[in-house]
């Protein structure tokens, strides 16, 4: 099953011509600077925007076709929206905003209290939306959206309105919603914290139009993309939990076709995380060092070589047997290893630089 | 007669409110121009038109005389009618301020979750314009039971039908000795004013504590 959105759309001081098809059920993260089309995007897609020309295929249904003149009107798409600023009902209980969706929709998979429970608003259930914190209306809001029975979600930067705190109290409540609901969801951000967590694909969305697509390892480790460009830039590797050492304190992890040792991990055998190595602490090598600190000499293959005049550095694309890395390194350190695209490296990289992102 | 002239007046109040924030079409300002009319005209020019147009002989007025034996010239109807008439640019002006209030985007939500266009009125955008619709109503109750010049004109001043307070009171001046009868009909009045004015503040303050503004 896939997800796939075209839509062409003039402004009058811009031009967007979005194409993407992704697989579903699963997390699509748009990523883009503000003013790239993101928002556009989701709105089209639900509806309430009418692009000058568009087709919205979601698992074989097609809610919108200007060519063969379909469009279904946002209260007949049965597409879920959570908006940035949730938009609870301010004259309705939270248990009748929740409601509002499900008592107008045809009955469908998902349960009351299931999403109750997944979401925590159990406590809520009787208070007014005015005197939630901002946390607890988006939950409320994600949850009216999902009993709504939608065949695709959308959540235009559910999180940018909440402070640090807040998003790290609402996050893992999407990481387990995403494994418990089998659905299409389309996730607006400019945050790659984000993006790292929730994201099974990726769309990079830029002056209106689509720069890269695929999953979230493939793009993140794309060294001739903007995202290489960015300080955090970093590969996402998705891991197995290959074994614990509790002596050493270490726990190796398998991805992308490599070894990885990290500080150990309150984790069972054989579960998935995910892991993300930023660019700048990677260290390139020529030759495996000896009496060194560093657990993790990572063989690979240079696959490009993407010069950034601005910083003075360098930013290096490793294939690894199935993924990739990256490595920022100054242009000196290209010429002194002697690398090229084609040629062997090896990637050092710290335990305790490897950032593992919540096991799933 | 001023509580018939509000319950039959609101209704449309609203819906003539709802259609002029709502929507854009070629005729919208004649429409708020003849809504608001009452407001700027003389009020007996406002009472002779109704005469014109709803009396015996005229255009709606035979109709209703003829159809269904509905005289409203000179009637407790006729005075609602006049009443509700001068009152209805002071409901449509504070429903309408109270719906363009309305955050819109809680409708674009209601449309997401599966509501259709009268589903989203009815369940969203008039419970939120709610205060503005009670404190319209209020206020044109007021104006209702101290109008003058168009139930005087329309519908006479008939002690009991179609008299409204200030007849009355006008009618006492006129009898010698009747004074002391104005003086206490004002008071009325008065009280009935600051009355209506505190229960509508409190009204407001309370729904607007509901929807949590």
């Amino acid at each position: 099953m896939s997800l796939a959105i075209r839509l062409r759309h003039g402004f009058p001081s811009t031009r967007l011509e979005i194409d993407f098809a992704v697989p579903s059920p699963g997390v699509t993260v748009l990523f883009g600077p503000s003013g790239a089309g993101k928002s556009t995007t989701i709105a089209v897609a639900a509806g309430l925007l009418r692009p000058d020309a568009c087709r919205v295929e979601v698992d074989g249904q097609v809610l919108a076709d200007t060519d063969s003149g379909v469009w279904l009107p946002p209260e007949r798409r049965r597409v879920g929206l959570v908006f940035q600023d949730a938009r609870l009902f301010p004259h309705m209980s939270v248990a009748t905003n929740l409601r509002f969706g499900m008592r107008r929709a045809p009955a469908g998979p998902v349960r009351f209290d299931e999403v109750v429970e997944l979401l925590g608003v159990r406590a809520l259930l009787t208070r007014r939306p005015h005197t939630l914190s901002g946390g607890e209306r988006q939950r409320v809001a994600i949850g009216r959206a999902l009993l709504a029975q939608p065949r695709l979600l959308l959540m235009d930067e559910p999180l940018a309105s909440l402070d640090a705190a807040r998003k790290a109290e609402i996050l893992p409540y999407l990481a387990r919603l995403k494994t418990a609901l089998r659905l299409p969801v389309i996730y607006v951000t400019h945050a790659l914290d984000e993006a790292s967590r929730l994201a099974d694909s990726m769309v990079l969305i830029e002056a209106g139009r689509v720069l890269g697509c695929g999953t979230l390892p493939e793009i993140a480790a794309r060294a001739d993309l903007p995202l290489a460009q960015r300080d955090d830039a970093g590969a996402l590797l998705l891991c197995q939990v290959a074994e614990h050492d509790p002596g050493r304190e270490l726990t190796r992890l398998e991805g992308g076709g490599a070894s990885f040792w990290v500080p150990l991990m309150d984790a069972k055998l054989r579960s998935e995380c995910r892991i993300r190595i930023p660019a700048r602490e990677v260290i390139l090598a020529s030759r495996p060092p000896d009496a060194i600190s560093l657990h993790n000499v990572v063989p690979g293959t240079v696959r490009r070589i993407v010069a950034q005049a601005a910083r003075r550095s360098v930013v290096v694309e490793i294939a690894l047997p199935s993924g990739a890395l990256l490595a920022r390194v100054t242009p000196d350190a290209i010429i002194r290893l002697g690398l090229s695209p084609g040629g062997p490296v090896l990637a050092l990289i710290k335990s305790t630089s490897i950032e593992v992102l919540g096991a799933e | 007669m001023a509580a018939r002239a509000v319950g039959f007046g609101l209704p449309v109040a609203v819906l003539t409110a709802w259609v002029l924030t709502r929507y854009r079409f070629p005729g919208r300002p004649l429409l708020s121009a003849l809504v608001h009319l009452p407001l700027v005209l003389p009020p007996v020019v406002t009472g002779w038109l109704l005469l014109i147009i709803f009396g015996i002989r005229g255009p709606i007025g035979s109709l209703l005389h003829d159809w269904f034996g509905i005289r409203l010239v000179f009637t407790t109807a006729g005075a609602s009618l006049a009443a509700g008439v001068m009152a209805f640019p002071v409901m449509v002006r504070a429903i309408r301020l109270s719906l363009e209030a309305a955050d819109p985007g809680l409708e674009q939500a209601a449309r997401t979750l599966g509501a259709g266009r009268l589903d989203r009125l009815f369940n969203v955008t008039l419970p939120l314009a709610s205060p503005g619709i009670l404190v319209g109503g209020l206020v044109a109750y007021a104006t209702c039971l101290g109008e003058f010049g168009a139930v005087i004109t329309f519908a006479a001043n008939i002690p009991g039908e179609t008299q409204t307070l200030p007849l009355a009171i006008y009618t006492a001046l006129q009898v010698p000795g009747g004074e002391a009868k104005a003086a206490e009909l004002s008071l009325v009045s008065i009280t009935l004013a600051v009355v209506g004015l505190l229960l509508s503040e409190w009204i407001g303050k309370r729904l607007n504590t509901a929807l949590g503004r």
